[in-house]
């Protein structure tokens, strides 16, 4: 009983605070937390395909990015909103399952699938900055090379392209979506077939001597994190009104992978959390110009890799031992000599 | 016919270009098992001391040849002390680290000299080919990345450091026994890795120019052609570049270099699920 309280404890947070929000903060900070919900649902796919699973995907924004890019595209040729969203959730799914088809199947090691993913979001930046030529249109959508898509339309009633919502609905519905993310990859990790893909994690090998077939956990896990990256791309892109080749880019792929890694790999919260955290800081920063983001960030991440290797959660239950962070999800990470 | 002959040289550059940045990564790759992905960052710090050092009036190619694989030599030094080191073993986690470390270097280099476009003018002409003409410095650099590689086959082959490394390498315990200093081993691997890919980049800086970003224009091409090439260091990265080369090359020439870049991309993709060791397992029979 007291377990299962535990695990509601962060969707009703995140319920109480998309209920709440609205009336205690200014209309800049809810599109700001809004468009950082939308990140932290990206980063929730990464940490599932990461750390759970075991499978480092380098280019985890090349799903971000399609979705985005899908929402974009979608909402501006049709109107609505709801469609638009559907499609920015099964663009970057079909094609993570083609993909994932090409990387599992052919048994790939852990650095070759990294640097593969990598390549399939430099793949798709490099192709985005060159569509500036007015004659690449989807539909009645330029996409606009550089500059991106501009202009794209918010979120609107189902079903009513006429009525969109306020900054306080779209406020409300970015964080129900967490926590429903959330809610489903708690629920994933209890099934049996988390367990099967943290037996993956740990062993690949004594998972197939087991009789699993560990390609078919892969490609479903990167499946599902690719449809939740979507959902946070289509969903940020509604936010921010706006879908640039940015968000194909190295240092978008970056941040993913550092809050994964300083929020705890093999957590859930602590990613999120990290999310959170860290865009804050950039925002602060990018508001400041005194530092450069790249430096601190990348000083960041080799700190991380040097001295807190597991991630703030796990590193602070380690050192503290507070019983109250004490959690069963959390296991060691993995590592393998070369 | 003259532009047949553009096209061959075309197709010979780009594979040169493609050897000559992915040499240094494919000697710390393939000797170490460590994924530097600041590899395109050691290239771009080349290209900023040649840019650098003939600013303050030391010639070219004394900058080119001798000042910037010494200065990203010592750069690698301190890194794999700093850094590296402490990594060994640890694959994943060297590949985030070396990531911090790429951004951290952009990050320095930006706030040191700016987000700006730096260079130096190609030194040599262009010699005529019928009505086109060829950049004679774009022949010598082809020139001067297959003496690389040869004199790199030759140090592995036939040097007692190539036999010292090759030995940390295949049994570091053993090699030990017999009383190799391994790390010491590995730190020349990585410094020499390091100073390879400096050179790379001065050479590359009087045709491309130098930012502070360059290195990723780079670092997904040098990784690909490494990965695909496999196991076996020199020769696997060779054949890899021998065949994704000519395809960047013609697809640039004939549709636009976006599309040639990321047929290249796409078709390591495919080599990798055909041959899932890399290419050169069809010679040395490791699948």
């Amino acid at each position: 009983m007291l377990r299962q309280l535990k695990h509601a404890f962060v969707p009703v947070a995140l319920a109480l605070f998309a209920a709440l929000g609205p009336f205690v903060l200014e209309p800049f900070s809810l599109v700001n937390l809004s468009a950082f919900s939308a990140m932290a649902i990206a980063v929730l796919g990464l940490a599932l395909v990461w750390g759970t699973l075991g499978v480092l995907n380098l280019g985890h924004s090349a799903f971000f990015g399609l979705g985005a890019y899908g929402y974009a595209i979608a909402v501006s040729n049709l109107g609505d909103s709801t469609l638009a969203l559907l499609i920015g959730i099964a663009l970057p799914a079909a094609f993570s399952l083609i993909l994932g088809y090409f990387l599992f199947f052919s048994r790939l090691g852990d650095v070759y699938l990294g640097v593969i993913t990598l390549c399939v979001t430099l793949i798709f930046y490099s192709f985005m900055t060159s569509t500036a030529d007015p004659s690449f249109r989807i539909g009645s959508v330029p996409l606009g090379g550089f500059n991106g898509i501009t202009a794209i339309p918010p979120l609107n009633m189902p079903g009513e392209p006429q009525t969109s919502l306020s900054v306080e609905a779209t406020f409300s519905i970015c964080l129900l979506a967490l926590a429903a993310v959330y809610i489903v990859l708690s629920f994933v990790r209890a099934s049996n077939a988390g367990r099967i893909m943290a037996a993956i994690r740990e062993s690949e090998l004594r998972s197939e001597l087991l009789g699993y077939d560990i390609r078919f956990y892969k490609l479903v896990g990167f499946g599902l994190s690719a449809a939740i990256a979507g959902l946070g791309g289509a969903l940020y892109t509604a936010v921010m009104g706006f879908v640039s080749p940015n968000v194909f880019d190295l240092s978008q792929a970056s941040q993913f992978l550092l809050w994964v890694i300083a929020g705890g790999l093999g957590t859930y919260v602590g990613p999120m959390i990290a999310s959170f955290g860290f865009q804050f800081l950039s925002s602060q920063l990018g508001a400041n110009q005194t530092f450069n983001t790249e430096l601190i960030f990348g000083a960041t991440i080799l700190l991380f890799v040097l001295l807190a290797p597991q991630g703030i959660l796990p590193t602070i239950q380690r050192i503290a031992d507070l019983p109250f962070l004490r959690r069963s999800g959390t296991l060691r990470r993995k590592e393998k000599p070369a | 016919m003259d532009q047949f002959v553009i096209l061959c040289f075309t197709v010979v550059n780009s594979v040169a270009l493609l050897v000559l940045v992915s040499l240094g990564l494919a000697v710390i790759f393939g000797m170490m098992r460590v994924i530097n992905f600041a590899h395109g960052e050691f290239i771009m710090l080349g290209g900023y001391t040649t840019v650098i050092a003939t600013h303050a009036g030391i010639n070219l190619w004394l900058s080119m040849l001798i000042v910037a694989p010494i200065v990203v030599g010592l750069i690698g030094a301190v890194v794999e002390r700093l850094i590296i080191r402490r990594l060994y073993g640890h694959l994943v986690t060297t590949m985030l680290a070396t990531w911090g470390l790429s951004l951290f270097l952009i990050g320095v280099v930006t706030a040191i000299f700016g987000n700006t476009t730096m260079g130096v003018s190609a030194p040599l002409g262009n010699i005529p080919v019928g009505a086109y003409s060829i950049g004679a410095y774009q022949l010598l650099l082809s020139a001067i990345t297959a003496l690389l590689v040869v004199c790199s086959l030759l140090a592995l082959r036939w040097t007692k450091y190539g036999l010292i490394a090759r030995a940390a390498i295949q049994n570091s315990e053993m090699a030990a026994t017999l009383g190799i200093n391994c790390d010491r081993a590995y730190a020349a691997t990585f410094i020499v890795g390091a100073a390879i890919s400096g050179l790379a980049g001065a050479l590359l800086a009087p045709i491309s120019g130098v930012l502070p970003h360059m290195g990723s224009a780079y670092v997904a091409r040098a990784f690909v052609t490494v990965i695909s090439g496999g196991g076996a260091l020199i020769t696997g990265f060779l054949s890899a570049a021998a065949i994704l080369g000519p395809v960047e090359a013609l697809l640039s020439y004939f549709a636009t270099p976006v599309v040639g870049q990321a047929s290249l991309l796409l078709l390591a993709v495919i080599i990798l699920r055909l041959l899932p060791t890399g290419v050169s397992s069809l010679w040395t029979g490791a699948r």
